[in-house]
């Protein structure tokens, strides 16, 4: 199965593990992720305003190019997840935006929503499935107790994202079942890091990362997994009590091609 | 139409949001990871704006404090969605010359070796034109 991909800004830069350790364990899973070809930056923020068209141009460039080859669009990080399936929806539901946003595009045929936008955790759910990929783990992270971090940007507004239940969800946990380890659930695992306004204001990012530290270690957890580059980077601006990784690195290191990402 | 009206209804026209469903439950407030740093709390914006006094809103440091991470939106049992109608009052301020809240001049002290460009682009989106 082959799937076009979204790696996004960060992925190429201070986050490239979690692309390389995505990449190899989708090798390893039997899927292809093809890179789309010139993208651009999501913008890392939804932008809300109605009458903001410009700044969603880019998540329908790359919505577009997966239409055309006939692919479902794959992303990574939380972000970009987050921005361009809003954007999806955008256009296939909200009128006057798919109008302006054509009207700018000119592409051969209006784009009108078609593309299925994928989360990486959402293929290994619900097209390779957790029970599958349960059976290619070679190297099972028996006994690592492990708290899922969910954040914001995944789940929430769930009418759109419909990646989970909002409050209580549990695809991460699966997932760390299906790697052969035990999750940890913790009360603040859908709660904000603080996002972007560790930028200015490094302390309040700092007390709400230390909360959730807090009640993850509480709650017996020995470490943190996570989707979204920027959510790593505010909890380990924190106490830095547990490790922080992405689910991708525990992802390859089960399926064992850990070491060949880190070697290449 | 006053200069108050006409933003308030701007606020309205960019966030898609009609106050007049608030039934001031409060749980937007309640739910709110930057309630205590906001000096109009998120349920407090929607009658702002209800109200037109909007030149409080306009200057309130809520506007900065939002964390846009849709806990409100999500929770809200009348979908008003008090963080668009936050989004809309920030938009109408930076979208006035020389009202960025942050200024690339800024950057380079703020910066630090792990900091991920993902927190560079939010910012600049949410924070400036």
């Amino acid at each position: 199965m082959k799937y076009s991909y979204y790696p996004g800004c960060t992925l190429r830069t201070k986050a490239k593990d979690l692309d390389a350790y995505a990449r190899a364990s989708a090798k390893a899973l039997g899927f292809e992720l093809e890179e789309i070809e010139d993208w651009q930056c999501c913008g890392g923020v939804y932008p809300l305003g109605t009458d903001e068209i410009a700044t969603k141009l880019s998540s329908v460039r790359a919505l577009n190019e997966a239409k055309v080859k006939g692919q479902s669009l794959v992303t990574l990080c939380s972000a970009c997840h987050h921005v361009i399936k809003r954007v999806n929806d955008d256009m296939k539901n909200v009128e006057d935006i798919r109008t302006r946003a054509n009207n700018y595009m000119e592409l051969e045929e209006p784009y009108a929503g078609e593309t299925e936008v994928l989360h990486f955790l959402e293929v290994l759910r619900d097209k390779v499935g957790f029970d599958e990929l349960k059976k290619k783990v070679t190297n099972p992270l028996t006994g690592k107790k492990i708290g899922a971090y969910y954040g914001c940007l995944l789940l929430r507004p769930s009418s759109l994202l419909a990646f989970d239940d909002p409050e209580n969800p549990k695809i991460i946990e699966d997932f760390i079942r299906a790697i052969g380890a035990e999750p940890v659930v913790y009360p603040y695992r859908n709660e904000c890091c603080g996002g972007y306004i560790s930028l200015k204001e490094k302390d309040m990012s700092k007390t709400m990362c230390e909360k959730i530290m807090d009640s993850a270690e509480g709650f017996g957890a020995e470490m943190l997994i996570t989707a979204c580059p920027l959510c790593l980077y505010n909890l380990n601006k924190s106490s830095g009590k547990l490790p922080v990784v992405y689910f991708t690195e525990l992802l390859a290191e089960a399926l064992g091609v850990k070491e060949e990402v880190q070697k290449s | 139409m006053s200069s108050e009206k006409k933003q308030a209804e701007l606020i309205k026209e960019i966030s898609g949001v009609n106050p007049l469903k608030c039934m001031k439950c409060g749980k937007c407030s309640a739910s709110c990871p930057s309630y205590n740093e906001m000096d109009i709390k998120p349920h407090q914006f929607v009658s702002y704006v209800v109200n037109e006094d909007i030149e409080s809103l306009v200057n309130s440091k809520s506007l900065w404090k939002c964390l846009s991470c849709f806990a409100c939106v999500e929770r809200c049992p009348r979908d008003v969605k008090p963080g668009k109608l936050i989004d809309a009052a920030r938009q109408v301020v930076v979208r006035q010359k020389d009202q960025d809240y942050l200024s690339p001049n800024e950057i380079p002290e703020l910066l630090d070796p792990e900091l991920p460009q993902q927190l560079l682009v939010s910012a600049f989106r949410r924070y400036r034109r």
